[in-house]
């Protein structure tokens, strides 16, 4: 008999492993939303799964008696479109400050401590800042996750900068390259699959910013819905809601993951 | 006039004397390898050559001129490691020395420009045996192959010096033998001057024109920073015999026994 450290799950029972779990989740809350309902029927707290398909049903396919939106989609495209905004611009700036500070030590001498003072600030302390200043438009919400996950970002690529091994710098300069050179050629497309880890790893700082942002001023957005039924307590709502916000987070990092798996396979082969 | 020259040369890191009294002068062309213990100031030496280290004190001349504070172009380096872009396949790696050289804004050949720089490229990976590789991304590469792309790039750039950081102490005994007649060879061809650094002495004694002992034989007990090494040993390899071999090997030896003790 092999040690258990020794012992690993063969394609199959890994995956059934893996479900377990999930299967063991889902039948404790069918159970237990079963004992409640058969108590009081009209019991919020824990809905069935057909309430929840029949609430999710309306959210999705009968457009809302209001505004003629399908609120479900509305609101993904919404809170979906902030955070791709949001994560785009921190990916930029922090593409841009992460190679400058890592590549020329007179930059990273004048910015690197007031940017890990900056990355000390709590966001959400500064949210009411944004919406005096900003409004409590679109711009504060992207402008929060930015804020949020920006200075992160800058910090790790600085460092994964400078933890390109010094012989390659060297090297490039033996072959003729100016610090722009070494920057265009050597560091960046080394590091955008640094950035792709980075982004993936700063996702649940960035969900987070946005479902705050949407709960505190929005009209729209899969934050503001939960917070908005919160009143009624229509857990039916709010359940799948939090389902789909898991499931839209698992597919952002899954698509980063394969984006920097096609394009860059030079970098998952080499750190293996 | 040679191509390099040290006079006098120190280098000093505080009250931590490394090199101290170094006084050589180099002609171009000349194949010369550098031996010593670990810590002896060899490396030092080679990146003063890179230009990522300056003297404390005395004279550093490349053709009489003071030397260059930065690593530059018509000096080509091979690192034992990491000395190729992970990033880029074999091809692509060779040629960016072109690019980098004639296309200072975006760092790429297009066109005419391109196909020269790609023939060039091919036909230099073909003299260091990496015909059959061109597509491949280092890590796919063994690592007497990096170590042959690595070389590749560098002639890329057709150099006056070639820096060699202990080039094959990674490499298997019978691929180093490999690389051997492969340098050998095309230092020959070329009429580089190169400098190898090993920490093998029969390498040293089987490569190369001339062969340098760093070596620290003041020895303070106290304290053994306070004495830096000098070249011991600077003597034309072909005409030496084996009791030479045996002398430097003893040297080296107590040297190596006193820094432990």
């Amino acid at each position: 008999m092999k040690r258990l450290m020794n012992r690993h799950p063969g394609n199959v029972s890994r995956y059934v492993l893996g479900a377990i779990p999930f299967i063991l989740l889902l039948i404790l809350y069918i159970t237990s939303s079963n004992a409640r309902l058969a108590e009081n029927p009209q019991d919020k707290l824990l809905p069935s799964l057909q309430s929840m398909a029949t609430a999710v049903d309306t959210l999705a396919t009968e457009p809302s008696k209001r505004t003629g939106d399908y609120i479900l989609w509305n609101d993904t495209a919404s809170s979906l479109r902030r955070l791709g905004l949001g994560l785009g611009i921190a990916a930029i700036i922090g593409l841009l400050f992460g190679i400058i500070n890592g590549v020329i030590p007179l930059v990273r001498a004048n910015l690197s401590p007031v940017i890990t003072a900056i990355s000390l600030i709590p966001p959400l302390a500064v949210l009411p800042v944004l919406f005096i200043v900003l409004g409590l438009g679109e711009l504060s919400k992207v402008v929060l996750i930015a804020i949020g996950i920006t200075p992160f970002i800058i910090r790790d690529l600085q460092g994964k900068v400078m933890e390109l091994p010094a012989e390659q710098m060297i090297k490039a300069q033996t072959l003729g390259a100016t610090t722009w050179l070494v920057i265009l050629r050597v560091v960046m497309p080394q590091i955008l699959p640094r950035l792709i880890e980075a982004l993936r790893l700063s996702l649940g700082a960035a969900w987070l910013f946005l479902i705050a942002a949407e709960a505190i001023a929005s009209t729209d957005g899969l934050g503001y819905r939960i917070f908005l039924v919160r009143r009624y307590l229509s857990m039916d709502v709010i359940l799948p809601y939090v389902v789909w916000i898991t499931f839209l987070a698992f597919m952002t990092d899954y698509v980063l993951r394969f984006v920097s798996t096609r394009f860059f396979p030079w970098f998952h082969m080499s750190s293996k | 006039m040679p191509i390099i020259e040290a006079k006098n040369l120190w280098k000093e890191y505080g009250d931590n004397v490394v090199l101290e009294q170094v006084n050589v002068s180099v002609e171009e062309g000349e194949f010369i390898t550098i031996v010593g213990t670990s810590g002896c100031g060899k490396t030092t030496f080679l990146r003063m050559l890179l230009g990522v280290e300056q003297p404390s004190r005395g004279e550093l001349l490349l053709e009489g001129k003071p030397f260059p504070n930065e690593p530059g172009e018509e000096r080509g380096i091979v690192f034992q490691r990491y000395s190729v872009f992970p990033h880029l396949t074999v091809l692509k790696n060779t040629l960016l020395g072109a690019e980098l050289g004639k296309s200072p804004v975006l760092g790429r050949l297009f066109g005419d420009e391109r196909r020269e720089a790609e023939v060039r490229a091919r036909h230099i990976l073909e003299s260091v045996g990496l015909t059959q590789a061109l597509d491949r991304y280092p890590h796919e590469l063994s690592g007497g192959m990096q170590q042959r792309l690595a070389i590749a790039q560098a002639l890329m750039k057709n150099p006056r010096i070639l820096l060699l950081d202990e080039p094959f102490g990674a490499l298997d005994p019978g691929i180093r033998a490999d690389m051997h007649e492969l340098i050998l060879d095309l230092w020959k061809k070329t009429g580089l001057t190169v400098f190898m650094i090993t920490h093998d002495l029969q390498e040293g004694f089987y490569l190369g024109t001339r062969l340098w002992v760093f070596d620290k034989i003041r020895l303070d007990p106290h304290n053994t920073n306070a004495y830096g090494a000098f070249i011991t040993y600077d003597i034309p390899v072909g005409k030496t015999n084996g009791d030479t071999y045996e002398d430097i090997n003893e040297s080296l030896d107590e040297s190596r026994r006193a820094l432990i003790e």
